[in-house]
């Protein structure tokens, strides 16, 4: 067709204007993970050596006992995080979307504020106010509620805490996109059928900001699933995480096809829950990551 | 009047220092269907919320069937609202959102789903039950917002422009419904709309508010033909205003005024000399002669007519440039455009409006001087 040729010759081939963005994700994302599929399949000399030889015995070392305990421990330490980060961030995000533009100004300077510095410096400073001579245990003891330091640190409990202040802006941002959509005349509404303050929220503000409620669950349960440097710094190696053996696989056991399949399960997970999440009505835009 | 349900005592209502209600008085009868109409930002809507409970007043007290209300949350209120964008629950199917008030109310199921028929069959949505509020068209949705409300039986339905969002022909059959239904249940209706025509077509009585203010309440017939203030003339309906001073009256109460432009007549039963009022006369009231009337000093050009099907409506330019707006019933003759006339009225169709505030408001605020040079040019 003559139209067709014309419109072929005036434009840019779309191969040409997708290129660089095709080769970036290509070379960056596309082939590291192709290889890591690749190699959790292969097996290791005795000196770390990567063998091209298929096997599942990787896949089959993702059953031992301790891995799975260590599955379920990082679902756990994961879930937790999610739950402590709902409740801290529905309030947070309600207050912050009603009140005045500028004290909502302030509220997001001070979420967003600590994220200027390394979230690894941020968790140091966790460690000197937690540890055994930190400053909460002297404190503590100086007005005489504990007369032995409590071992606060290298906990499950401080793991989790480190996950929360880590990414709890995650879970206020969707809910405050969420919360501010909230029409107020449905709440005058719920109030004018005779509804109690506590029966509104529970049949009308909360439906209606659950997606948020989901959306942030996502951002916050999947990288807790990976954060090992949380866990390193405030579990000190008492309580591991997936990603924790993965790290350590590649930078200490160098068993690369090992930590390779524990990836790849780590990413199933991942894709299974995001899965899951948008087969509950749930919105990839709301994540906020595409 | 029948015993008040809803009594409203010199309340004033502040948005920091903006003074949008000022010293209302008002009481809403039992059974009534009472328009609150006046412009938008009058505070009409905010007088319909403090009833509500979604504001408070600053000062002053409303009682709701004798109770004074100020102390009461909205949902300890028995009173409801039909909201201007009808409030429904978007997550909820139609049965939910009618359902909702009872089951906040701990109503038991079988009589809750048989009710929520009921009130469904009323506003003519059998079968609907099952559509989300985003299925519904606009009309669907204000009667499931109707059908919310009046299922909880409330004593007064309070109702915040609910036609507003409809198309003309909608609009019109739905407040012949919204009429009939309030008849048939016998709640009270108090009913917020700018719209004066709506007002004059539903309301057993108008409150017509202006700045805060309450300026007239009344049946329609005595807001329509006897405007209490200039507003109130200018607002409901045409009407024609002169501002004009009372020189003397007769035993009949036939007053004679000065005007701007020399001599009107009119009927007041509360003469008093040298008073400065406003005249006002509704445009099919106001007559046109080709000879001079005695007591009246208004002579014109006829600027244009205008055939609007059951009236034409001509415009009169007065020697001082005043707008006189004329409404002759369709067929009767009309008279030619620029010829010159002298308009008049009977004295009992004029309606002499005492101005309390004391006042002189613009009363020519129609005036077009360029329009009228050219037209006797």
């Amino acid at each position: 067709m003559k139209q067709g040729s014309m419109f072929r010759k005036k434009t840019v081939p779309l191969l040409t204007m997708i290129s660089p963005v095709t080769a970036w994700l290509i070379l960056l994302i596309a082939l590291p993970l192709l290889y890591m599929l690749v190699i959790s399949f292969c097996g290791t000399d005795d000196s770390h050596n990567i063998v091209f030889r298929f096997t599942l015995k990787n896949y089959a070392k993702l059953f031992d006992p301790t891995i799975l305990s260590i599955y379920s421990n990082s679902l756990i330490i994961a879930l937790l995080t999610t739950v402590i980060c709902i409740l801290v961030a529905y309030p947070f995000a309600y207050i912050m979307a009603s009140t005045t533009p500028f004290r909502k100004t302030l509220m997001m300077i001070f979420l967003m504020l600590p994220f200027w510095t390394n979230s690894v410096i941020r968790l140091y400073s966790w460690r000197t106010l937690l540890g055994v001579n930190g400053y909460i245990n002297i404190l503590l003891m100086k007005i005489g509620l504990i007369e032995a330091p409590i071992e606060m640190l290298f906990t499950r409990g401080a793991v989790v805490l480190g996950m929360v202040y880590t990414l709890l802006p995650f879970m206020v941002l969707p809910l405050l996109t969420v919360i501010d959509k909230l029409d107020g005349g449905l709440i005058e509404a719920s109030g004018d059928l005779g509804a109690k303050p506590a029966q509104t929220f529970l049949h009308v503000t909360l439906p209606l900001t659950a997606p948020g409620i989901f959306a942030g669950s996502i951002m916050v349960f999947i990288p807790c699933l990976g954060y090992f440097f949380v866990s390193n710094l405030m579990g000190g190696g008492t309580s591991q995480l997936i990603g924790n053996v993965i790290s350590r696989q590649f930078k200490e056991a160098f068993n690369w096809p090992y930590g390779a399949a524990l990836a790849i399960m780590l990413i199933l997970i991942t894709l299974l829950i995001v899965k899951i999440y948008t087969k509950t009505g749930g919105s990839i835009d709301d994540l906020g990551v595409m | 009047m029948a015993k008040a349900i809803v009594e409203i005592k010199n309340v004033n209502k502040f948005y920091g220092d903006n003074h949008v209600v000022k010293d209302l008085n008002m009481e809403i009868a039992e059974g009534e269907f009472l328009s609150i109409l006046g412009p938008s930002g009058c505070g009409k809507t905010t007088t319909l919320r403090m009833i509500a409970g979604f504001e408070q007043q600053t000062q002053g007290v409303i009682t709701v069937e004798g109770e004074r209300v100020e102390n009461k949350e909205p949902f300890e209120r028995n009173v409801n609202t039909v909201f201007q964008s009808y409030a429904l629950f978007p997550h909820m199917n139609v049965t939910d959102n009618v359902a909702y008030g009872l089951k906040m109310k701990k109503v038991k199921k079988p009589e809750i789903s048989e009710r929520v028929e009921n009130a469904l069959s009323m506003v003519q949505l059998e079968g609907f039950g099952k559509r989300f509020p985003a299925q519904l068209s606009g009309g669907q949705r204000q009667r499931v917002a109707i059908a919310r409300a009046i299922i909880n039986n409330p004593r007064v339905l309070l109702l915040d422009e609910p036609l507003g969002a409809l198309d003309m022909k909608l609009r019109k059959q739905m407040q012949i419904e919204l009429k009939n239904l309030q008849k048939r249940l016998g709640i009270t209706f108090v009913y917020v709309t700018h719209d004066q025509e709506e007002a004059l077509t539903m309301s057993d009585r108008i409150a017509v508010m202006n700045d805060g203010v309450l300026e007239q309440i009344g049946v329609p017939a005595d807001i329509y033909e006897k405007p209490a203030t200039k507003f109130v003339a200018d607002f409901i309906g045409e009407t024609n205003i002169f501002e004009a001073i009372e020189v003397s009256a007769d035993a009949a109460g036939q007053v004679a005024l000065k005007s701007e432009i020399g001599e009107i007549t009119g009927t007041d039963s509360e003469f008093s000399e040298g008073e400065i009022v406003y005249l006002s006369v509704r445009p099919e009231k106001t007559l046109l002669s080709a000879a001079p009337v005695s007591g009246y000093a208004l002579r014109g050009t006829v600027r244009e007519n205008i055939y609007i099907g059951t009236v034409t409506k001509t415009t009169v330019i007065l020697q001082n440039g005043q707008e006189i707006r004329v409404a002759n019933a369709a067929g009767s003759s009309v008279p030619e455009a620029g010829s010159a006339l002298y308009v008049y009225w009977n004295p009992s169709d004029a309606v002499i409006i005492h101005s309390k505030s004391g006042k002189i408001i613009d009363a020519f605020e129609n005036v077009d001087l360029s329009e009228y040079v050219e037209g006797s040019a």
